[in-house]
Parts: C-alpha cells; sequence; structure tokens
C-alpha cells in the first residue's frame, strides 16, 4: 500500500472481467455435446462403412443426418481447436512460432468447418448426385 | 544429481522424468492428450470425406478407396480407440470437475476403467464390422 491509489484502482485492468474463463467453459460445453454427440456419430460411421457413393448421399440426404454431421463438425473442431490451443501454449516457448501456431490451429479449424459445413449442405440438397 | 545444487542454487528440484514413479493417472492424461491431438486430425479427414462425398462418385471412390487401403484402415483403428478413450477418460475430467473421483484409489480405477473401455469398445466395433462382413 503505497501512497493514495486505493486497492481497487491497483486491481483494475490487471485481473478477470469475468472473461477469463471462455475458454475453461467452451471446452466443457462441447465435451458434454460431443459425449451426446459420439454414440450417433460412432454408429454411423459403422453403418456406412464399404457402403457405396449412391447409399452415402442418399443417407445425409436426411435433414437429421445432415444436421447432426454439422453438430459433430462444429462441436469437434471447436473442442479440438481448444484443446490444440493449450497443447501449443504449454509446450512452444518462441512467442513469434507459438503465435504462427496459434494463427494456423485457428484457420485450420475455420477452413474445415466451412469446407465440412458447405459440402454436407451440398449433398443434402443435391440429392443423390 | 551432484550438479544440481549449482544450477538450482541449491533448491530442490520438482519431480524430473527420471525419478518420476509410473503411474496410470499419468499415463491417462499423457494419452488424452495424444489422443485429442488425433482426433483433431480425425475431424480433417473427415472434413475431406464430406468434401469428396460433395464433389462427386470420382473424388469419393478415391478417398473412399484411401481410407479402405492398410494404411487408412490403421488410421481409422487408431480414430476409434483414441474416440473412445478420449470420451471415457473426458468423461473422468467432467466428473473431477464437480469436484468427484479425487481419491488416489478412484482416480487411478478410473484410469484404468477408461483404457479398459477403448480396448474393449474398439474390439466391439470391430468384431461388429467384422460380423456384418464389412471387414
Amino acid at each position: 500500500m503505497t501512497g493514495l491509489v486505493t486497492p481497487l484502482r491497483r486491481a483494475r485492468g490487471l485481473g478477470s472481467a469475468k472473461h477469463g474463463v471462455g475458454h475453461f467453459i467452451g471446452q466443457r460445453v462441447s465435451a458434454v455435446a460431443l459425449l451426446l454427440l459420439s454414440p450417433w456419430a460412432l454408429w454411423t460411421g459403422a453403418h456406412l462403412a464399404g457402403r457405396d457413393y449412391g447409399a452415402v448421399r442418399g443417407w445425409f440426404g436426411s435433414p437429421v443426418n445432415a444436421s447432426l454431421l454439422i453438430l459433430v463438425v462444429l462441436a469437434g473442431l471447436y473442442h479440438g481447436q481448444l484443446g490444440m490451443r493449450v497443447i501449443i501454449e504449454d509446450y512452444i516457448e518462441r512467442p513469434l512460432t507459438r503465435t504462427l501456431l496459434l494463427i494456423a490451429n485457428a484457420f485450420v479449424a475455420a477452413l474445415a468447418a466451412t469446407i465440412a459445413t458447405v459440402s454436407i449442405l451440398g449433398v443434402m440438397f443435391g440429392g443423390a448426385g | 544429481m551432484a550438479q544440481t545444487g549449482q544450477s538450482t542454487g541449491g533448491r530442490p528440484l520438482s519431480p524430473h522424468w527420471q525419478v518420476w514413479r509410473w503411474h496410470v493417472t499419468m499415463a491417462a492424461s499423457i494419452l488424452h492428450r495424444l489422443a485429442g491431438m488425433g482426433l483433431y486430425l480425425g475431424l480433417l479427414i473427415l472434413a475431406g470425406w464430406a468434401l469428396s462425398l460433395e464433389l462427386g462418385p470420382d473424388a469419393f471412390g478415391a478417398y473412399a478407396g484411401a481410407l479402405a487401403s492398410p494404411v487408412g484402415s490403421v488410421i481409422l483403428f487408431l480414430i476409434v480407440l483414441g474416440w473412445l478413450f478420449h470420451l471415457a477418460n473426458g468423461l473422468r475430467h467432467l466428473f473431477w470437475d464437480i469436484g468427484k473421483g479425487f481419491r488416489p484409489r478412484t482416480a487411478d480405477a478410473t484410469a484404468w476403467l477408461a483404457i479398459a473401455f477403448a480396448i474393449l469398445g474398439t474390439v466391439g466395433v470391430v468384431a461388429a464390422l467384422l460380423a456384418k462382413g464389412k471387414l
């Protein structure tokens, strides 16, 4: 305690403004979503294994199946991007390398999410191809 | 260990991998990260698969063929194994988040359970695919 600066004035701007737990909560919420989606996704993977092009397109012509797959991809990439961010932050010490990898991580997740969503919607609206 | 005093100014070192007794909760923690990275890669493979499905029969045939190749099959097998482990071990994390399951004996037992679930579940998936003639 020095001079006329109050404890509140000293603390302002230095700590959490209730946003610090965003990463933690996002990781958990997406984990619960993936916990619920995984049985469907695993079953669908086994169901579609070995099927030909027409059968797989037909399966994702259903709005329910297409929506669930989009949810799996988006929740999964969001969750994976958060997890990979922690791994990069934990192990990569050089600031430039770390920053470039964090940007690459965000770009890869966003790109894959976009490609998958557009493709699945295309399959759904395009019918059996 | 004679030189540690010089490099740390006499302070004790934190546990080091050379003196760190192997234990299953540590293995589960490392496997969780490894599996998570593998699953991230798996989602990129899934996105590519969706793209090939939209592009047409030729692209899809080539993509599905690559996944059915020996290397592709091993990758898919590891994805299922890592998926089931990350799922079960993630459940441990969620229980820890509400303050449950921290007792060493409980944590050890649930770590082994997660590993067993992943192995048995993967065997189950392979057996189901074999039974349906898909492998």
